[in-house]
């Protein structure tokens, strides 16, 4: 058994559940957000994608796996984005090592 | 699979409402036509090609192929009532004895006039006169071409078939097709390569357009974009691939009632080879033919009884209202 079963995806329309306000605000958030809009759907499938894999959501890869093959997103093209999102966390860490850095060498003799 | 063990599959799925439920439930009872906008013949199901996604199993070892008699009627039929628009499919519709009479008579009506065609024969002996053909003719080229990048839309069709389909639009467009100013028009359609439901028409489309100009010099009029439906070798390729549940609960899911308002068949009447008539090329497929009082057969052909007749459903009907919905033309929605 698993935390997360792959049903689960189709519940997302009910995320707002006991709080309808900000769930339908969300929504339509969500909506104006990941829409066509200066960056076309396709870019923005993408973006989703790899933020879904750095996040570690298997719901929103899932459905964004799916949304870009329905795109025509290819292969190849999927497995790039991924690795952008995978230099990008490598990145993020080590840029964090500055911190690290810098206090090693003001704490160090 | 036969047409009878198909629909025992379809029909067997608990985890979603059969859709006669579904649009019951939605105030969609009974489903009735409009009026017969197109007359779509099914010519054949002899093909020289057996892509992995066709619903209706065509291919080279098929023999069905409409008669003259059939065809005949077909064109009485049409000259008989303004029915706007003829849609002639198969199988490859130009692998039946009679197409070139058929197309050179069906043009005289001057009525949009429709020649579904996978393109591959074009580039081959005695069809290669056909582009030449379909221009004097003046007839609508609507090909399949699953997806812009030859390695998936091969995985679909068959190995060759990417390239045999852009050298045959290179021929077309040189023609005059799908080019800005000339009224040839030269559409494609996209399936999914896969147990998904297509994209945006629009964001494909603009796809289509830049990656088949850039890469090939390729020029076209629109694309439609088809969900697969799960008939014939697609429901095969479903069941084996362990896809069917899901993507019978994808189509369920995505159910769009303003798509069962345009669904095709409720302004399309379709002819089977051997002249049964049928709501849709789908219903054909599953031996569905047409029922509630309305003759099912050319040869008795009514426009009273059956340009409002209810229409056959069955859980396969889920395919044409997901999402943007679906039709021979592409989405029925949003577009």
């Amino acid at each position: 058994m698993s935390y997360y079963e792959p049903k689960d995806l189709a519940d997302f329309p009910n995320i707002g559940e006991w709080a309808a306000e900000q769930g339908n605000t969300f929504f339509e958030y969500y909506g104006a957000a990941t829409g066509a809009g200066k960056l076309t759907e396709r870019e923005k499938s993408l973006i989703a994608l790899t933020v879904a894999m750095t996040q570690n959501c298997p719901y929103c890869i899932d459905a964004y796996t799916t949304k870009c093959l329905s795109l025509g997103v290819s292969d190849e093209e999927m497995m790039e984005a991924a690795h952008v999102g995978a230099a990008m966390m490598a990145g993020v860490t080590l840029a964090h090592t500055t911190q690290m850095r810098k206090i090693i060498k003001k704490k160090e003799m | 699979m036969d047409a009878s063990e198909q629909l025992k599959i379809l029909g067997a799925i608990d985890a979603i409402p059969s859709f006669f439920e579904k649009i019951r439930k939605n105030d969609k009872v009974p489903l009735v036509a409009k009026s017969i906008d197109i007359l779509q013949i099914n010519v054949g199901r002899v093909c020289n090609l057996a892509c992995r996604h066709c619903h209706v199993n065509a291919g080279p070892n098929r023999k069905e192929s409409m008669s003259r008699p059939v065809l005949q009627k077909c064109l009485a039929v049409l000259e008989a009532f303004p029915i706007s628009t003829i849609d002639i499919t198969g199988g490859a519709p130009e692998m039946n004895p009679h197409f070139e009479w058929f197309v050179s008579e069906a043009a005289r009506l001057k009525r949009r006039l429709i020649v579904r065609s996978n393109l591959t024969l074009l580039t081959q002996g005695p069809y290669r006169r056909l582009p030449k053909f379909f221009a004097e003719n003046r007839v609508e080229v609507v090909t399949s071409l699953p997806d812009y990048l030859e390695g998936k839309s091969d995985r679909q069709r068959g190995a060759g078939v990417f390239h045999k389909v852009i050298e045959a639009m290179r021929e077309l467009n040189r023609l005059g097709y799908g080019m800005e100013g000339s009224s040839l028009v030269l559409d494609i359609v996209h399936n999914p390569v896969g147990a998904y439901l297509p994209g945006s028409q629009a964001a494909l489309a603009h796809e289509y357009r830049d990656r088949l100009l850039t890469g090939h010099d390729i020029r076209f009029n629109q694309l439609f974009c088809l969900t697969n439906l799960p008939i014939g070798r697609y429901l095969d390729y479903l069941l084996a691939s362990g896809n069917f549940e899901d993507y019978l609960s994808t189509l369920c899911q995505s159910f769009n009632p303003i798509a069962v308002d345009n669904v095709m068949c409720r302004t399309t009447l379709s002819v089977g080879w051997d002249g049964s008539l049928y709501d849709c090329d789908f219903n054909q497929m599953l031996d569905l033919k047409v029922n509630h009082d309305a003759p099912d057969h050319i040869m008795d052909f009514d426009m009273q009884k059956l340009a409002h007749r209810e229409i056959v459903i069955n859980n396969h009907c889920y395919g044409c209202v997901a999402g943007a919905g679906s039709s021979c033309q592409g989405a029925t929605t949003g577009v």
